[in-house]
């Protein structure tokens, strides 16, 4: 399948936008049975979309700067006229009547929405197992978890059923699967994408991000959901910033820091590629800095103590009452019980019982609350870190994409997937996963670039010097 | 009120009250009162996945004023997430302000003198409204219950008063005036009866000099009235239950009106753990000074103020004619009494018609000009209207419109000609006698019988004064 900016290109120059439709709906037809990439194909509505651009084209206007180009979308994102389940019973069947402003951009810049992709319910987990309606095989081994909380939007670039996606990131889950299946994927600097109908899991850290085969492809499509949203009021203020014309800046003069806590524990050939890149990064100009952030290794206890509290507040809303499914029982409170045991799965029973602990009185001090002081230092210890270092280097996952079942049984190794991504959540902070290298079995390792607030170009940047060193432009 | 055997009550109040803006608060639905069930909902009032809360600027304003005309430090806030499960609450859990409040320490002057302290004003947003079908006619064992959400969302400031109030009487003041301050400053209705204004009791008795008791919380107190007799009875009840040898436990009590009672709603050990945390959909609120001054530089007189200034305009004013400024500031009514100053006429007389006839005919104040206000009353002064034409004169014009003179000759109330007058009192002393003589013989009283006399005679077109000075100089 072409590039975005080809389809784009190509559409905007009076190729009709159904000839990638229709690629896609091939693509997804041929595999969607056998990796459970989308939970909802919307083909009727791709297909008038698609009329629409090529309206557009005819009477001379641009479509924007995603013209006719095919995206799948996470289902934990709004869409009015199809459902959005967030992998849930629960919500199963539910129709948002609205649209989450991410989804109102793409299609003000022509973008076609094929459908909803899988995910973890409620975005809670690393492998997609934990989806309702079965769990995303991925696409490059599927007898592997392609990753997750995205798993869904990244296989479907990954088998090249659409050229972008968008997933939501919170404490790894667009670059951990994007590792894992061999793509680019960006957690942007929060607030820099809107997150008005984005189904919640923890707000002080989501962030909606994308999926694509290249660096380029990854800018062009943050660059068209970027920017202020007076509907989400931690939007961030700023205009948005010119990705697409700073991706070939390289990194000549860059000081990049290689931070040890980043690599440490990580798989002998996950390693093998971040030092490789390192040195295709020092080839390209740029000075690498030894690190230590020893602050990093508190991350992963606080970030299970902030989503989940986070969460279980988020995911009260979910009991019967207005919308999604209702089991009956004797009066409102039996109902509302009655509707969350039926209609949540275990990994999101846990977190929100985990969370309403952590928030609970006499226990809110040492767990909640001493989890926000780490984070705190955790902000601390990365605006220290810049102080030195233009960006910094490490590995985006321990491993290459494990079998299915392996972690399953185990929450702690799962959650232990995202022990390098998920400080720059809590810190706020801008981080891109680009793959780079095999390892085991020839499965992609993905190399991760963190940069502080706003620092999106920097790392498109840098993450271009290495894709170009690897051979994938 | 006295309590028996030496016991004082210690009241503190809470008192919420929905602001007066066009819109709710974290959302563009209109913010009304009375529309059709959940006609004013959209994604974000209805909490559907995925909404997100933006803050109303108005609302923050209007919480500004309050907390200067409670004489509050205004300070930089942030909202918290209070969580319990209840279906008339949309997200289940409510957006409130919880130890950052907008509005901290403040105080509010009562008309007595006294001073109630203020611990904090701050902002929350409303729930909807649950209908609950079925005998009980409350939640548990309703047979259906119907939720109308055009109230979640409607921004509300809870005002907490310290532990300072010790009887009903002051507790009633203390409303009535927090009520006037909040219309005036335009940020309230202030409707009781449409829950527009709702407030909750803390009531403890104690002996004075030794430490506080345990307070119970009464909910449902919707006017003037229930709040004083729910306190009154909550002090006696917690007296007898202390005399008897019992202790008060924490409770959330429920006032009855019809009944005259406090019942037991739910007690502390039951109480719900909201498992509070900052509301990361939102920013801190941190307004800036100039936004701060424009707020305070907009702030209307205080009531208390206004009715100073109307009662320095009267000459040691009676406890009767105090409560009429009082009505006429209440009901925004100074406009007319200070029309009435400025043209030297009767103040007192101008409170009197402003806080009765005015008063009881406020929906038609559109008709009734200042000008035309102060020109009756001069009127009435002058003598040339009695206080009954007067009267029937303003009735009119509330009702019609129009000019008090035109009014006057179209019902014929001319003024009598003294010489008219003169003949009517001269034969109603022929025909009377015996009060003749006693009037002569010094018995005041027997002025108002003639008056009376001869307002049945001339069908209320005399002038009583015009005739007290005839009987006088008859005397």
């Amino acid at each position: 399948m072409k590039s975005a900016l080809e389809i784009a290109a190509a559409v905007r120059s009076g190729q009709s936008a159904l000839v990638a439709v229709e690629e896609s709906l091939t693509a997804i037809r041929a595999r969607n049975e056998e990796l459970n990439v989308f939970l909802y194909v919307d083909e009727d509505g791709a297909r008038a979309a698609a009329a629409r651009v090529d309206e557009q084209v005819r009477r001379g206007e641009d479509p924007g700067l995603l013209a006719g180009v095919p995206i799948a979308l996470k289902d934990n994102l709004c869409t009015t006229g199809i459902p959005t389940t967030c992998s849930s019973k629960i919500l199963e069947g539910w129709q948002p009547p609205y649209n989450a402003t991410v989804v109102d951009r793409l299609v003000a810049q022509g973008a076609i929405s094929m459908g909803k992709t899988n995910l973890d319910e409620f975005a809670m987990g690393s492998s997609t197992e934990n989806s309702a309606f079965g769990p995303t095989r991925n696409p490059l081994d599927p007898s592997r978890v392609p990753g997750g909380s995205s798993g869904g939007s990244a296989a479907a670039v990954a088998s090249n059923m659409t050229p972008i996606s968008l997933g939501s990131d919170t404490g790894g889950s667009i670059r951990q699967p994007a590792a894992l299946c061999g793509l680019v994927g960006v957690k942007p600097t929060y607030g820099l994408v809107s997150r008005y109908g984005l189904i919640a899991f923890a707000s002080s850290l989501d962030q909606i991000g994308p999926f694509a085969n290249s660096v380029t492809d990854a800018a062009l499509l943050l660059e068209a959901i970027a920017g202020h949203d007076p509907l989400d009021s931690t939007s961030l203020p700023e205009p948005t910033p010119s990705l697409l014309a700073h991706v070939n800046d390289g990194v000549a003069g860059k000081r990049i820091g290689l931070v040890r806590e980043l690599v440490d524990g990580a798989d002998e050939d996950v390693v093998r590629a971040v030092n490789k890149a390192v040195a295709t990064l020092k080839d390209a100009g740029a000075i690498i800095v030894e690190l230590s952030m020893p602050e990093l290794h508190l991350g992963l206890s606080a970030y299970y103590l902030i989503a989940p509290a986070e969460a279980s507040s988020n995911l009260a809303r979910f009991d019967g009452v207005r919308f999604g499914n209702r089991v009956d029982g004797e009066d409102v409170t039996a109902m509302m019980e009655a509707t969350r045991t039926a209609g949540f799965g275990a990994e999101v029973k846990r977190r929100i019982m985990l969370g309403t602990y952590a928030l609970s009185a006499g226990y809110f001090d040492a767990y909640y609350g001493q989890a926000l002081k780490v984070r705190t230092r955790m902000i601390e210890a990365f605006a220290a870190a810049y102080q030195q270092v233009d960006m910094i280097i490490g590995a985006t996952t321990p491993s290459v994409a494990f079998a299915f079942g392996s972690k399953t049984n185990d929450p702690m190794a799962m959650y232990l997937n995202d022990v390098f991504t998920i400080p720059t959540n809590l810190a706020g902070e801008a981080a891109i996963s680009v793959p780079f290298g095999t390892g085991e079995a020839n499965l992609p390792v993905g190399v991760q670039l963190l940069g502080p607030g706003r620092s999106e170009a920097r790392l498109f940047a840098a993450a271009r010097v290495l894709e170009i060193a690897d051979g994938r432009a | 009120m006295m309590l028996p055997n030496g016991w004082e009550m210690v009241v503190g109040l809470e008192v919420h009250t929905e602001l007066k803006t066009k819109t709710k608060l974290f959302c563009g639905c209109a913010n009304e009162f009375g529309s059709a069930p959940n006609s004013q909902v959209c994604p974000i009032c209805l909490g559907l996945p995925g909404s997100m809360p933006v803050l109303n600027e108005r609302a923050v304003e209007l919480a500004m004023a309050i907390g200067f005309a409670l004489n509050c430090t205004i300070q930089d806030s942030t909202f918290h997430r209070k969580n319990y499960f209840y279906p008339d609450m949309p997200k289940d859990y409510q957006v409130s302000q919880y130890d950052l409040p907008i509005n901290a320490r403040g105080y509010l002057d009562l008309p007595d003198g006294s001073r109630v302290s203020i611990e904090r004003a701050h902002m929350e947003e409303d729930t909807g409204k649950t209908t609950h079908l079925g005998t009980s006619g409350r939640i548990h064992g309703a047979d259906r219950s119907l939720v109308d959400y055009n109230r979640s969302g409607v921004p509300l400031v809870e005002i907490v008063s310290g532990p300072d109030i010790r009887n009903p009487q002051q507790a009633r003041d203390y409303v009535a005036e927090l009520r006037s301050i909040l219309v005036a400053i335009g940020a309230s209705d202030g409707r009781m009866e449409e829950g527009s204004l709702r407030v909750d009791a803390n009531v403890s008795v104690h002996k004075p000099d030794t430490p506080f008791g345990t307070r119970c919380e009464i909910k449902n107190l919707n006017s003037l009235r229930s709040l004083t007799r729910a306190i009154e009875y909550e002090a006696l009840r917690q007296i007898d239950v202390l005399e008897d040898g019992g202790s008060i436990r924490q409770e959330t009590r429920h006032w009855d009106e019809d009944r005259g009672e406090t019942s037991t709603l739910r007690v502390k050990e039951e109480a719900e753990d909201y498992r509070y945390f900052r509301e990361p959909d939102l920013v801190d609120l941190a307004p800036d000074q100039a936004w701060k001054d424009r707020v305070l530089a907009g702030l209307p007189k205080l009531p208390a103020r206004r009715r100073q200034d109307l009662e320095a305009l009267m000459t040691n004013p009676t406890d009767a004619q105090r409560d009429g400024v009082t009505t006429v500031v209440d009901l925004n009514l100074d406009i007319y009494v200070e029309g009435v100053a400025q043209a030297q006429g009767d103040v007192a007389l101008a409170v009197a018609r402003a806080a009765n006839e005015l008063a009881a005919n406020i929906e038609k104040l559109a008709n009734l000009t200042v000008e035309n206000f102060v020109a009756t009353v001069a009127m009435e002064q002058s003598g040339q209207l009695s206080a009954t034409q007067a009267k029937n004169v303003l009735s009119e014009l509330l009702d019609q419109g129009g000019d008090p003179v035109s009014v006057a000759k179209a019902k014929g109330f001319e003024q009598l000609s003294t010489d008219s007058l003169s003949a009517t009192v001269g034969e109603l002393i022929v025909a009377n006698p015996d009060e003749w003589q006693r009037f002569k013989d010094g018995d005041d009283k027997l002025a108002q019988f003639f008056i009376g006399l001869v307002m049945k005679a001339t069908k209320g077109q005399a002038n009583g004064k015009a005739v007290i000075a005839e009987l006088q100089s008859r005397r």
